[in-house]
């Protein structure tokens, strides 16, 4: 399954998380962290809701993470309602926070959770791109 | 303070319709108050507190207004997805056990077969932008969990299979329920898949219509001619993505659980019957664990073996649950509490009324799995 077959629905940017977005539009994955309890927050947010600190600092994460769960839709809705199927999932990057993305570029059959999967950015228009993740070790 | 008993359910009522397609949604509000009403022996002119989830119109206002509520006091529009009624039914027991209004209606009324199913969020909801572009869907979220929970705990599909033939066995019964044929697991397991793990008959039906109930206090209820039914324990909780570190193998029933047993003064064992959220077969299979029923990570097991059939260990959603008979606009929780109603009224189908149903159970989940209400109400029977 290749990343070039799925939709790249523009997500909405607004101030709040326009980092996170310029970071993806730059092939970066920028991730806000707590400056006082050092908690790695997702989804990105200009406070901390763990420890209600204000403000974050902005910072470039590793893009590495493993597979926390993984499922082939098969009817998808919206967007995907023409795609006959495709993987979502939830990754748990090396910082901590587990993210909803989809694998790509991988054989849906041979997929396993614990798998270590790297972050790819695929092209969402003028303000960013999304988040996507393909193993890290091709098959 | 404790709410324990203080106030009942005296009136409840499921709208027999399943697809409705020449009614409006506020028409079946309608229908289902009046039908709640005629079931407790009241009128209109009773009702003093009103209780519907707000998607209708101007939150409770509009409805209000329609249905011919003049005499409101109290209204509550609390809108947490298919768990809203269970939470209404609580909200309702303090509002009338702190005399905020005596006699409480709660309606649900929904048209949706047919029409094809809009966002189900505004895209300025705040996890819109980071799930929504991936294809997020209902489904996909409960087969994430499924799939953790198959890694984590090693259930199998097959046990999971086993929670839609209980339901389907039970809705045989059911002369209004949608699908009414028995299915046995291999039916199930081979059913086309819509999201790993989770097959076609993996899912709960979508259906038109809706219910109502009303709650008043124990000492009215007493004035009544029909069995009522006691309201022992009620929680609600709310568990999300915890600022990016979710763990979607449990759901706020361990906590709403445990708080309702609490407030019941009872405990999982002395459950006679219970209702629990079956959008999926997932969603029963975790909220079992979390309640309480049996051990975390041994859900599998405990299905597996009929403990879910009438004459089981604990039998479930005896009119065929969300899964066969009535998931009305995507919304499950008004339905648990009627089917526990009848059963602590003695008043469920013959074949799969719980003998000597003393105490019941009805649960809701409300949202996805990943973010949701989890809410739990004890009931119990009271004066005939």
């Amino acid at each position: 399954m290749s990343g070039a077959q799925l939709p790249v629905p523009p997500p909405l940017v607004i101030p709040e998380t326009k980092p996170f977005w310029d970071g993806t539009k730059a092939g970066r994955l920028v991730l806000p962290r707590c400056l006082r309890c050092s908690f790695v927050i997702w989804y990105p947010r200009q406070f901390c809701p763990e420890c209600g600190h204000t403000p974050v600092e902005w910072f470039e994460a590793s893009g590495h993470g493993s597979i926390y769960s993984f499922t082939i839709v098969r009817r998808g809705e919206g967007a995907y309602r023409d795609t006959p199927q495709y993987v979502l999932a939830f990754v748990e990057l090396q910082e901590g926070p587990r993210v909803m993305t989809n694998l790509i570029d991988c054989n849906p059959a041979q997929l396993r959770i614990g798998e270590p999967v790297r972050a790819v950015f695929c092209d969402a228009g003028d303000s960013a791109a999304l988040l996507r993740f393909r193993p890290l070790i091709p098959r | 303070m404790s709410l324990s008993g203080k106030t009942s359910i005296v009136g409840a009522y499921e709208h027999p319709g399943r697809d409705l397609p020449d009614r409006s949604a506020a028409q079946i509000h309608a229908e289902v108050a009046l039908g709640a009403l005629a079931d407790a022996g009241l009128g209109l002119q009773d009702v003093d507190g009103y209780f519907c989830n707000g998607q209708l119109g101007f939150g409770a206002i509009s409805l209000a207004e329609y249905i011919g509520l003049k005499h409101l006091r109290y209204t509550d529009s609390t809108f947490t997805g298919g768990s809203s009624y269970l939470c209404h039914v609580g909200h309702a027991a303090i509002a009338v056990a702190s005399g905020k209004c005596r006699i409480a209606l709660v309606t649900q009324g929904a048209r949706v077969r047919g029409i094809v199913r809009g966002p189900k969020l505004p895209s300025d909801t705040p996890e819109y932008a980071f799930e929504a572009p991936y294809g997020e869907t209902n489904i996909g979220i409960y087969a994430l969990a499924a799939q953790r929970h198959m890694h984590e705990y090693g259930t199998t599909a097959r046990q999971l299979a086993e929670v839609k033939a209980a339901a389907a066995y039970h809705a045989q019964f059911n002369p209004n329920a949608l699908l009414r044929k028995p299915v046995t697991v291999e039916e199930v397991l081979s059913s086309p898949l819509v999201a790993d793990p989770l097959h076609r008959l993996d899912c709960c039906v979508i259906t038109d219509g809706g219910g109502a109930v009303i709650v008043t206090s124990s000492e009215v209820a007493a004035d009544l001619k029909r069995r009522s039914v006691k309201v022992l324990g009620h929680a609600e909780a709310i568990k999300h993505t915890m600022s990016g570190r979710l763990d979607v193998t449990y759901t706020a029933a361990v906590w709403s659980g445990p708080a309702a047993f609490e407030e019941a003064s009872v405990t999982p064992a002395d459950i006679d019957y219970a209702s629990i959220y079956d959008s999926f077969t997932i969603t029963v299979l975790m909220t079992l664990e979390d309640l309480g029923f049996c051990k975390k990570g041994q859900g599998g097991a405990f299905v597996a073996d009929g403990a879910l059939r009438i004459g089981g260990r604990l039998p479930v959603n005896t009119d065929g649950g969300g899964l066969c008979n009535n998931h009305p606009g995507y919304q499950g929780g008004m339905i648990k509490i009627i089917e526990a109603v009848r059963q602590l009224r003695g008043e469920a189908r013959p074949e799969v009324q719980v003998k000597n149903c003393e105490l019941a159970l009805a649960h809701g989940t409300g949202g996805g799995i990943s973010r949701l209400c989890s809410a739990t109400l004890i009931l119990a029977r009271g004066d005939a």
